[in-house]
């Protein structure tokens, strides 16, 4: 089986990481540099930026945080959060970023995944999926940091993100995000079957054996997780002990 | 000195946060007599097999990078630079590469278990030591970030300095051939042991 990777999300607003519950209700946690310090001190796998802000006003300040990250941090950096155009992809990358994620702007215009796929390569093009559970068997994909309601079923456009070209698929349940109750395990086994790029689940977790639990059920072999690891429930060298200690294989 | 050959496929940025974080002096080069002066190269890249050789034609470089090599230069490839050592590369059609090792470029093995390793092979991977992994100075048990679709398929197992268990085969991700080293991973991205790896190239004398 393919090693467990963790990935630690900092949701970036004016200079500040916050985070809240089904991305609302925000509340400020730190500045991203000495967060991201520290997660890439305790063995972050990857570090994920999001801009919170940027798709609601058209622009993205979060460049320059990146690319003081990526001065010192020498694991794979992700920038999502206002990534519209090909020049946005290069301009993340050129700042550092190894990866963008995108979600609105191809719920938009699904084929800008085709045409960053083929300017920078599928590895650099993550699919952001904010999944909201509208019941059995069926979620809506959201944009705009769950602000906006699409009618797209999370499935069938998973399926066709993975066709157009993404490389892979950053997917939050909106509904267990932030709530450190545990994952859409549905949700997410259902995602993983459906397409053969990895997939990233995200959104619930609050102890690690919600973490756990989830591999075993859905095969999912990368999490992101953000307050489990800000408000320090737990930390990283803890859950990967923990995974390996499950009898799965992870980077100590 | 450290010279970085920039045939536009890539990012350069974290390689060159990271030379400078382990205190290499280093340089980028775009054409050929730049390669022509340099005593220790590295060849990155990302992208497909068949554009990069073409990035590499476009600026003359690949008669300079093989007389280097040819001189005894030593040259770390890094993920697509690694695969454009080999004779030949099979993405997106039949590729020439440089040549300086046996073998060709090949996707990944596949399998359609459940719990099969997914292509692209994203994220960290402990590797296995080779016949040649004291030319290349992987540690044992050292985990690397990787991200590729494909890797290469050695003619000479001696020139095999690292594998990778995938899909239930071996799979050679670092090779070393008289002053050639190449590895799949990226050092530049793959925390402490991928600066240590760095740090033991640039000390190379």
């Amino acid at each position: 089986m393919t090693p467990v990777r963790i990935l630690a999300r900092l949701d970036v607003k004016s200079q500040n990481v916050i985070k809240g519950i089904h991305l609302e209700g925000l509340r400020v946690i730190g500045k991203p540099f000495d967060l991201a310090t520290k997660y890439y001190a305790d063995g972050a796998d990857e570090i994920v930026y999001m801009d919170t802000v940027a798709s609601l006003y058209g622009r993205s300040n979060i460049l320059p945080v990146v690319q003081q990250a990526a001065e010192d941090i020498f694991v794979p950096l992700t920038v999502g959060g206002g990534i519209r155009t090909e020049a946005d992809i290069v301009a993340a990358l050129r700042s550092g970023a190894d990866k963008v994620a995108i979600n609105t702007a191809a719920i938009k215009d699904p084929n800008f995944l085709t045409r960053g796929a083929n300017a920078l390569g599928s590895q650099c093009i993550t699919l952001s999926i904010e999944a909201k559970s509208r019941g059995a068997g069926k979620w809506e994909a959201l944009t705009d940091n769950g602000r906006e309601m699409t009618g797209v079923d999370v499935l069938e456009w998973a399926k066709q993100g993975e066709g157009l070209g993404a490389g892979e698929i950053l997917l939050t349940s909106v509904d267990q995000e932030g709530t450190q109750t545990g994952f859409d395990i549905d949700l997410i086994g259902l995602v993983r079957d459906a397409v053969r790029i990895p997939v990233i689940a995200a959104g619930g977790a609050g102890k690690a054996a919600h973490v756990i639990d989830m591999i075993k059920e859905t095969g999912c072999d990368a999490v992101c997780c953000a307050s489990i690891f800000h408000y320090g429930k737990l930390d990283i060298p803890d859950l990967k002990r923990a995974i390996a200690d499950a009898g799965f294989e992870v980077r100590l | 000195m450290i010279t970085v050959i920039d045939y536009g496929r890539g990012n350069l940025f974290s390689l060159d946060q990271a030379l400078k974080k382990i205190g290499a002096e280093a340089e980028r080069v775009h054409a050929g007599d730049g390669v022509e002066a340099a005593t220790k190269l590295i060849l990155p890249g990302v992208g497909a097999f068949g554009d990069a050789m073409l990035g590499l034609k476009e600026r003359g470089l690949v008669e300079p990078i093989r007389e280097a090599v040819a001189r005894g230069v030593p040259m770390l490839g890094i993920c697509v630079g690694m695969q454009l050592l080999f004779t030949k590369g099979e993405e997106f059609g039949n590729h020439d590469g440089l040549n300086l090792v046996p073998g060709t470029v090949r996707r990944l093995p596949d399998s359609e278990t459940k719990d099969a390793d997914r292509i692209p092979n994203v994220g960290w991977r402990k590797v296995h030591p080779g016949p040649a992994a004291a030319a290349v100075g992987i540690e044992p048990g050292a985990e690397f970030y990787f991200v590729h679709s494909f890797a290469p398929v050695v003619d000479d197992a001696a020139d095999v300095a690292g594998t990778i268990s995938f899909n239930g085969k071996d799979v050679a991700i670092a090779v070393a051939r008289g002053s050639v080293a190449g590895v799949q991973f990226h050092p530049e991205k793959s925390g402490a042991a991928g600066l240590a790896f760095l740090k033991a190239f640039a000390d190379k004398t």
